[in-house]
């Protein structure tokens, strides 16, 4: 786009009518009018690269922003709560002086085009926005979602996106504890790549992105700028893929894990020194981004002089410089006695820093190139004033059609023998299958902080040594249950989540989201989009724990085909002695096996319906989050009083799922028998929500069971830890060795 | 007296923090070295922990091993300092010619993470005497570059001498020559493997297992007894 003359300001006002590529970087007619009516005069061609980045649906939230502004409206009050949604993380208060910083964000799009880069810059970007928060990174996790397993694509993506995942984080030192694997055909062209990450810093070191202070110093520090990822916000993440387009190859960003390292461990040096006023990781939007954010939520403008950012490609314009996500770099704001000091730390570290600005008394932000203004504009209207569209949305017309057709209709299985083929059909499916083959490839033991990690419910990590004080995180989704009704599936997979952090002994705290949907230009899929929203919203306000960020991607769809609403959920809890946790595997022989809470006749949506019967179809299980929050409060004190030594969440897949999973891990088997009222195939396949299985020492049996019933939590005792078959008394017996082949050998045989 | 433990940090190390934090567990002092630091702080053994020095973009460790802090390193163990190197230490002490042989990427082409069993073939190498010979242990693998290959010549003179340190046993995770896991020079103070002995410390952390902390009270009665 450079051209002669430079495009400056002044340019601009002297040349109302020259027509500028608006609709080719994104933007639509009535946006560009209104960049036009902000400023008075045509905008340059830096400010229209800006503008068309930052009010991107990536980045400015414009279809969503009416819907998650419920978040905020009804937050629920919680003391841990330290920064909430707004800034690059939000950060929860754990106790003893600590503070942890957490957050999901999606890479999907670029996933798809190159798996391997775009899954290794998603794990890149995440880590960056803990870092700014003053945070130690301690972990990832990875909630995956890929096309039908046997697709000859999927062998194309999902190997690419694990090994980039693993090249990339691995190379970090960051623990990998956590995270999903799913498969469904909805997500062929358009896998999720969804990255999560955990930091950890003292109170005093929260660091905000915010430029203060006139005549303090911008310093961009990390890598060169290049020409990857111009755009990758505004056209690659905010479109919908459709195969007339030339290649979008060269708007996936290329990472360089060796260069994040550096970073992580030089911002770190710069933070405990204090040397740091404020900071702003460069993401999607690069350096529109970080100048506009910092100075807009400063109390004063910025001045930059382009022509002093470090390039890769020295035939760069202006354009491309600020739209570049070009990945490893920061922008720090830094007084002018402590610069010397900060780049004497970057050169410790070999990493190139620059001052390209400082901030000014004016509210403007100033951008200079080869000597003149190529950018004079309010930062708020780049980076907080972008449209905001009240989509229609509209619950779609096959709504009703697909609740009505009812999977607890669909055959059952006649015969014991027939129930036993169905069990070993379910836990050797690809969902249901052990994802060993894949976290594998993930460095879980980095740190030497690792107390959990998968298979586990939830990854826990160890944040003090002396204390034994630990954090957990899950993550949690099912497509296929918001599909049938997305306020209710938004709310069973924060429910999953709570209760996996629960599970493991930990308190849930606080919520970071990803919400994956299609078009928002399709009025049925912003009904979706709506309805999950206000469900995780009613959620998190009933379960009392906020909402502290997360992100939402849009546009996930090939055609008119969009995936499954898929809203995934991390919540983040806290365990003050890691010592109490409480592990999936059965511990040992001759523990009581517990079923807590209520199991009814619900197959919708359920792993049985699909791995059986290919069908989706009916309600998904109901919720009742009352339940949810007391099964966790019985859960975390049989943990902290040792009446528990395992405990396993029922979710996807019902109770055999878990008891062959709790089986496998220990190397010990179970005899389960079928308790009044209920059917073996209800028992062992039925998807109620709420529920979790635990094994209980003999020795504590009374007093989990006064505990269970002083509270009110129905607590049925439904077998023992027992050699080395899985037994359900008066059914079948399967020997842990049938079911490890059936479990283990599935994802191997598909994609190694 | 306790013993002091150099840990060096090239850009790039990922496990330092952790074997200081091994070194501590067994009751010695972790000294942290730099990657520029011209000398080793009068340190009585070093660790060269794992990581992707420099990025590793070229073979792992062939550029740390030509770092500042390598030249006293190199000179003073072959004076006999023991020196252990873990993973990507493993591979900078072959790329430093401080032991033999080569590691080549793993045979199935994958980053491999999980809790590996091993054979101890020698107990008598300055890391390895407070476990006995024939000893099976549990330790966590992570690596990308894990195959270690040598000529047959080599690989003949260190069995023969007893320099086979470890072996894995029931399966091989990268296709490494004889199940070699880590080996040792003649004077048995320098011993590299790939495993990670600084994640088997603590009984609640990573595999829940301490297979690995014997490491670390092995030099460490070496150097307090010396």
């Amino acid at each position: 786009m450079s051209r002669t003359p430079l495009d400056t300001v002044e340019h601009a006002a002297a040349t109302p009518d020259v027509e500028l590529p608006w609709a080719e970087l994104g933007l639509k007619k009535d946006e560009y009018e209104r960049v036009v009516e902000i400023l008075g005069r045509r905008p340059t061609g830096a400010e229209l690269a800006m503008y068309s980045v930052m009010w991107s649906e990536h980045c400015s939230y414009k279809s969503s922003k009416v819907h998650l502004r419920q978040f905020g409206e009804k937050a629920p009050q919680s003391d841990a709560l330290l920064v909430g949604i707004g800034e690059n993380a939000g950060v929860v208060d754990v106790g003893q002086g600590y503070a942890v910083t957490f957050k999901v964000e999606s890479h999907n799009h670029p996933s798809y085009v190159e798996p391997y880069q775009g899954a290794a810059t998603g794990v890149g970007g995440i880590v960056r926005d803990i870092i700014a928060m003053g945070a130690r990174p301690v972990a990832v996790v990875d909630p995956l979602r890929f096309g039908a397993a046997d697709h000859p694509d999927t062998k194309r993506v999902l190997p690419g996106v694990v090994a980039g995942i693993g090249g990339y984080g691995n190379c970090l030192g960051l623990p990998n504890i956590g995270g999903e694997v799913v498969f469904d055909a909805c997500y062929q062209g358009n896998p999720l790549v969804n990255a999560g990450a955990i930091g950890v810093m003292r109170h005093e070191d929260i660091h905000l992105a915010k430029a203060s202070g006139a005549g303090n110093k911008v310093i961009l520090y990390g890598a060169r700028t290049g020409g990857d990822g111009i755009g990758g916000a505004s056209i690659l993440a905010s479109e919908t893929f459709d195969d007339a387009k030339p290649s979008k190859r060269p708007a996936v960003q290329v990472g360089d894990p060796f260069q994040e390292k550096l970073l992580i461990e030089c911002t770190l040096e710069a933070f405990a020194e204090k040397l740091v006023v404020g900071i702003q990781d460069l993401g999607a939007a690069g350096l529109s981004c970080a100048t506009s954010e910092l100075a807009s939520n400063g109390s004063g403008g910025m001045r930059v002089t382009l022509d002093d950012v470090p390039l890769r490609d020295s035939t760069l314009s202006p354009e491309e410089i600020l739209m570049s996500e070009s990945q490893e770099r920061m922008c720090a704001v830094v007084e002018p006695d402590k610069v010397e000091r900060f780049l004497e730390i970057c050169d410790k570290w070999d990493v190139i820093a620059t001052v390209i600005g400082e901030v000014t008394d004016g509210d403007r932000l100033e951008i200079f190139w080869h000597g003149g203004k190529i950018v004079d504009v309010d930062p708020r209207t780049v980076a907080h004033d972008g449209p905001v569209y009240e989509r229609p949305y509209a619950r779609p017309d096959w709504q009703d059609a697909l609740q009505a057709d009812d999977a607890g209709k669909l055959p059952r299985p006649a015969t014991s023998e027939e129930l036993r083929d169905q069990v070993l059909k379910l836990v050797a499916s690809p969902n249901q299958a052990s994802k060993k083959w894949i976290t594998s490839q993930y460095d879980h033991f980095v740190q030497g902080n690792t107390v959990l990690a998968q298979p586990e419910d939830s990854g826990m990590i160890r944040v003090d040594e002396e204390s034994g004080l630990g954090v957990a995180i899950a993550t949690d989704g099912n497509g296929r249950y918001a599909k049938l009704d997305p306020y209710t599936g938004a709310q069973l997979a924060l429910a999953e989540a709570y209760r996996n952090v629960a599970t493991t002994g930990a308190k849930p705290l606080a919520v970071s989201d990803c919400l994956n949907f299609g078009s928002p230009e399709d009025p049925a899929v912003m009904w979706q989009f709506a309805e999950a929203v206000r469900g995780l919203a009613d959620g998190c306000l009933q379960l009392g724990t906020p909402v502290t960020g997360g992100n939402v991607s849009l546009y996930n769809q090939t055609g008119e085909a969009a995936i499954h609403p898929t809203p995934v959920v991390a919540v983040l809890g806290v365990i003050d002695d890691v010592a109490r946790r409480t592990p999936v595997a059965f511990q040992e022989e001759g523990q009581l096996i517990y079923l807590l809470g209520d199991t009814r006749e619900e197959f919708g949506g359920s792993a049985w319906s699909q791995v059986v019967h290919d069908h989706l179809g009916g309600l998904p299980p109901r919720v009742d989050l009352e339940r949810e929050r007391l099964l966790a409060e019985i859960l975390i004190s049989a943990s902290r009083d040792g009446m528990i030594d395992s405990a396993h969440d029922l979710s996807d897949g019902g109770l055999v799922q878990a008891v062959v999973e709790s089986a496998l891990l220990g190397g010990k088997g179970a005899r389960l028998i079928v308790p009044d009222g209920l059917d073996a195939f209800t028992l062992l396949f039925s998807e109620s929500a709420g529920r979790a299985i635990v094994a209980v020492p003999r020795s504590e049996e009374v007093r989990f069971n006064d505990m269970c019933g002083a509270r009110g939590l129905p607590a049925t005792r439904i077998g023992v830890v027992d050699g080395d078959t899985v037994e359900i008394q008066g059914e079948f017996t399967l020997t842990l060795a049938e079911l490890r082949e059936a479990h283990e050998n599935t994802i191997p045989s598909l994609l190694a | 007296m306790t013993a002091r433990i150099g840990v060096v940090t090239f850009p790039g190390s990922l496990d330092d923090r952790d074997t200081q934090r091994a070194i501590r567990i067994a009751g010695a002092e972790p000294v942290a070295l730099w990657h520029k630091d011209k000398d080793l702080k009068q340190v009585d053994a070093v660790v060269l922990c794992g990581g992707f020095s420099y990025g590793d973009y070229l073979r792992a460790g062939a550029i740390a091993r030509f770092s500042p802090v390598m030249e006293p390193l190199i000179d003073q163990a072959r004076a006999g300092l023991p020196v252990l190197g873990i993973c990507n230490g493993f591979q900078i002490l072959t790329e430093a010619h401080l032991l033999p042989g080569a590691m080549l990427g793993n045979d199935h082409l994958h980053f491999i993470c999980r809790d590996q069993k091993l054979r101890v073939e020698n107990a008598e190498t300055s890391w390895t005497t407070d476990y006995s010979a024939g000893q099976e242990i549990h330790i966590p693998l992570k690596n990308m570059d894990g195959r270690y290959v040598a000529d047959d010549y080599t690989l003949d003179q260190l069995e023969a001498e007893g320099r086979v340190a470890f072996r894995y046993v029931d399966f091989n995770p990268n296709g490494s020559l004889r199940d070699i896991a880590g080996i040792t020079n003649e004077a048995g103070n320098v011993v590299g493997l790939m495993p990670h002995p600084e994640h088997a410390v603590e009984s609640l952390i990573g595999t829940g297992r301490t297979d690995g902390l014997p490491f670390f009270t092995s030099i460490l009665k070496k150097l307090v007894t010396a």
